[in-house]
């Protein structure tokens, strides 16, 4: 009642949780190929287990599976967290795009609510706010959801092991691309404001041929962001 | 001085190394941005990024994937267009994509 302009409401909590639920087979099937992963590379369960509780972020968590050793030398933990944080280095400008969402809250909530965000809560937040929408609930229930939901089927995933032969069968590998996608078209405000979003697209293209790994997301990224700040400018 | 070897500990700080990794890059950007002026080009420039975070991350997949999964993203947006569902998107993406797979594509 203090701050109208920033709730945190139950009925968010919910509307969060509702908005997730369309993704919560690709999650599952994507929990389960890690939990496998991590038990074919000798991970014991309580380790698969803490990785995705603390990390909570698929393509980093089998970037690892595909980097992961016996023995661990100080190096080899510093190069894998380094790695991790490139993956994931698209999480700095999505945080980024929703800050002025976050701002009026605390710094204590910010930072307890940031370790729930990921792709997923980022897409419905984004759109959730684009409509208008201020209940900080609904990006956490959202986000809340998915990693109880990602820890339970790395659970099982690891359980299970190699049941799971090829997620890719069933076009897994796309669940997330497909939502990505999709949001396109909630976003689109007219040709001219596109205009980033094509450079942005194109500079990852090139950056994706000239660099391994994923720093294409960031630089593409951040042309789009810059284009669309000083576009305007010429007209 | 020299650390400890790692010894069995390797496994547990590899996953903590990669949980604070993680939870920086959650953190950076909204920091960052608290301390940067929110003025008219910087408000432009964050109203661009959502867009082009899908863009960038979305296009040099599909270059990766093939044309199976660019028709079945294709199928998805015009699902979207269409009717305003997401769920209804995903159906529609993951039905393509699945049967141009079982069809050899």
């Amino acid at each position: 009642m203090d701050k109208p302009s920033s709730p945190v409401t139950g009925a968010g909590f919910w509307l969060g949780m509702r908005k997730v639920s369309v993704l919560i087979p690709g999650v599952v099937v994507f929990a389960v190929a890690f939990g496998a992963a991590a038990s074919a590379k000798g991970l014991s369960l309580f380790e698969a287990l803490l990785m995705s509780a603390l990390v909570y972020g698929g393509i980093s968590q089998l970037v690892a599976m595909e980097l992961w050793r016996p023995e661990w030398s100080w190096g080899a933990i510093v190069g894998l967290a380094v790695v991790t944080a490139t993956v994931n280095s698209r999480m700095i400008l999505q945080g980024a795009s929703l800050q002025p969402w976050f701002a009026p809250y605390s710094k204590r909530l910010n930072a307890w609510h940031l370790f729930f965000f990921t792709d997923a809560n980022w897409v419905i937040g984004t759109r959730y706010h684009g409509e208008g929408g201020r209940d900080l609930g609904v990006l956490v229930g959202a986000g809340l959801l998915l990693w109880i939901v990602w820890i339970l089927f790395t659970g099982l995933g690891h359980l299970l092991g190699a049941l799971v032969s090829d997620p890719r069968a069933y076009g897994i590998d796309l669940v997330m691309p497909i939502f990505f996608a999709a949001m396109i078209v909630p976003l689109w405000r007219g040709r001219r404001a596109a205009v980033p979003w094509v450079v942005a697209g194109i500079v990852a293209l090139v950056t994706a041929k000239l660099i391994d790994g994923y720093a294409f997301i960031i630089v593409g990224s951040l042309s789009g962001a810059l284009v669309g700040a000083f576009a305007d400018d010429a007209a | 001085m020299t650390l400890p070897d790692p010894g069995t500990w390797g496994p547990i700080l590899a996953i903590l190394g990669m949980a604070l990794a993680t939870y920086l890059c959650r953190i950076a950007g909204v920091v960052m941005m608290s301390f940067i002026p929110l003025t008219p080009h910087v408000r432009r420039g964050l109203a661009a990024l959502p867009g082009s975070i899908i863009a960038a991350t979305v296009l040099p997949l599909i270059e990766r994937l093939g044309l199976a999964a660019a028709i079945a993203l294709l199928a998805a947006i015009g699902s979207m267009v269409l009717r305003r569902s997401e769920l209804l998107a995903l159906v529609v993406g993951m039905s393509v994509i699945a049967g141009l797979r079982a069809l050899g594509f």
